[in-house]
C-alpha cells in the first residue's frame, strides 16, 4: 500500500515519530513486525491479508519508547487495543499516531477521540469462523466440553507465547511468577497448564478485544483465544460493555451496577 | 464405604461467618461436611482459590457473604458478583460442574439460612459423587 509507505516515510523524515511500528516481509509467506526508524526502512513496509499480528504489544517495549513518538500501523483489532490501552491509563492522548488501515483505506489518527470517532462506525461483533466455534463448543455437553480442553490443554507447554502475544498481558509481573504462594504449579503438568489457562481467561474478561493473537502465537495451535473470546462474548451479553470501544471506559471487572443481574446467588 | 462431600465455605467475615455463628448459638444442627475459612469480604476471594479446592480434594464449595448493599466495605460484593457472573460463564465453558459450586446471600441474622444453604449443597454434593475428574486432574500434577 503505496499510501501508507509514503505517509510512513513523511512521519519519520519530519521527524515527528521516531520510529513506526508496522508490518514487514516475514519468511514463508509470512509477515512480521517491522519496527522502521528512517524514511528507508520504511520502503519495505507492507499491509496485506497476511498481516494478522496484534501490533500493539509493542509499544510497551522500552527500545520503542525510549526512542521517542511512535506511529503504529492499526488494523481495527490494533486499533481497539490502543482504545482499550488507553481507558486502563497505559496510552495517553499524544503518546503515539495510529495509522489505521482498513482494505486499501488509511485513515491517521492523532488522537484519541478521532480513533473512538472511527472504531463507532466499524463493526465490533466476533469473526464468523470463531463465533461458528463458540457455537459449536456450546452445543456440546458438558462433559464433552470439559474432555474438549482437557485434550487441548494437555499440549500446552506453558512457553507463554500467548502472552507475549496479548498487548493486554502488559504485567511487569505476572501471577505465574508470583511464588509467594506459587498459584499456578510452574511445571507443564494438567493442572499447572489448566489453571494457568483459567487464570489468563478470567484476568483478561472485559479486557479481551478479540483480534485472536494468542491463538495464533501458539506453536501447537492450542485454540485458546476461544477462551478470551468467549469472555468478550459473555461480557458484552451480561453487562453490555465491549472492550476496546472507548478510551475513558470502565472495566467492567472493576466496576459494577446495583442491579446486575444473575440467577444462580441465593 | 459412603460417600461423605468435603465441602470447602469461603465466607465474609461480617456476615456469613456471624451469620455461622448464630447458626451454633441457635443450636441449629447442620451437616458437619462444611470447611469454613473466613476473608475479610467476598471483594477478596479470589477465583482461583475455588480452584485450589478443588484442586486439594474438595467436592463442592460454598462462596457467601453480605447482601448486596450490605458489604461492609460498601462495594466488595458488588465487584465479587460480577467477578462470579464471568467465572461462571468460563467455568461452564471449560465444562467445570457449577452445580458443585455454591453462591450465595447470608447475613449475620440468617442462621437458619446458613444450615439450609449448607444442608442443601451437601445433598446435592453427595448425590453427585466425588468430584473425581476434577481430582484426577489435579493428581497428575505435581502440587
Amino acid at each position: 500500500m503505496d499510501v501508507l509507505k509514503t505517509r510512513a516515510q513523511e512521519l519519520l523524515a519530519s521527524g515527528t515519530v521516531q520510529t513506526v511500528i508496522g508490518y514487514g516481509q516475514g519468511s514463508n509467506g509470512r509477515s512480521r513486525a517491522l519496527f522502521a526508524q528512517t524514511p528507508q526502512a520504511a520502503e519495505t513496509l507492507i499491509w496485506d491479508d497476511t498481516c494478522q499480528q496484534n501490533l500493539a504489544t509493542y509499544l510497551f517495549k522500552p527500545e520503542i519508547r525510549q526512542k521517542g513518538k511512535a506511529a503504529i500501523v492499526a488494523p481495527l483489532p490494533v486499533l481497539r487495543s490502543v482504545l482499550q490501552l488507553a481507558s486502563e491509563n497505559q496510552v495517553h492522548d499524544g503518546d503515539l499516531i495510529v495509522l489505521g488501515v482498513n482494505g486499501g483505506e488509511l485513515t491517521e489518527m492523532a488522537t484519541l477521540q478521532e480513533m473512538e470517532a472511527h472504531v463507532a462506525g466499524r463493526d465490533l461483533s466476533l469473526d464468523a469462523r470463531d463465533h461458528a466455534r463458540l457455537q459449536e463448543l456450546d452445543a456440546m455437553s458438558l462433559k464433552e466440553r470439559w474432555q474438549f480442553w482437557q485434550e487441548e490443554v494437555a499440549r500446552c507447554f506453558k512457553c507463554y507465547a500467548c502472552r507475549a502475544a496479548c498487548p493486554m498481558c502488559y504485567c511487569s509481573r505476572c501471577t505465574v511468577e508470583c511464588n509467594q504462594p506459587q498459584w499456578v504449579p510452574v511445571p507443564a503438568h494438567q493442572l499447572g497448564n489448566w489453571e494457568w489457562h483459567m487464570m489468563r481467561a478470567m484476568h483478561l474478561a472485559g479486557r479481551c478485544v478479540s483480534c485472536g493473537a494468542c491463538g495464533r502465537a501458539c506453536p501447537l495451535d492450542i485454540p485458546i483465544h476461544l477462551l478470551t473470546i468467549k469472555m468478550e462474548e459473555s461480557i458484552f451479553q451480561e453487562f453490555g460493555i465491549r472492550a476496546g470501544a472507548r478510551a475513558k471506559a470502565e472495566n467492567a471487572l472493576s466496576s459494577f451496577r446495583a442491579e446486575d443481574k444473575e440467577q444462580f446467588i441465593i | 464405604m459412603d460417600f461423605e462431600p468435603k465441602i470447602v465455605a469461603f465466607v465474609c467475615n461480617w456476615c456469613t461467618y456471624a451469620g455461622a455463628d448464630l447458626t451454633g448459638t441457635s443450636r441449629i444442627k447442620y451437616a458437619t461436611n462444611v470447611r469454613i475459612i473466613r476473608f475479610p469480604c467476598t471483594g477478596r476471594i479470589d477465583f482461583m482459590l475455588i480452584l485450589k479446592a478443588f484442586a486439594q480434594g474438595a467436592d463442592g464449595v460454598i462462596v457467601s457473604g453480605c447482601h448486596p448493599n450490605d458489604c461492609h466495605y460498601t462495594s466488595g460484593n458488588f465487584h465479587a458478583r460480577r467477578r462470579w457472573i464471568a467465572f461462571k460463564d468460563l467455568s461452564e465453558f471449560m465444562g467445570i460442574d457449577m452445580e458443585r459450586i455454591q453462591f450465595s446471600w447470608v447475613s449475620a441474622a440468617e442462621g437458619a439460612k446458613w444450615a439450609e444453604v449448607v444442608n442443601t449443597t451437601v445433598a446435592k454434593v453427595r448425590q453427585l459423587g466425588p468430584y473425581t475428574a476434577y481430582h484426577e486432574m489435579a493428581a497428575a500434577g505435581i502440587m
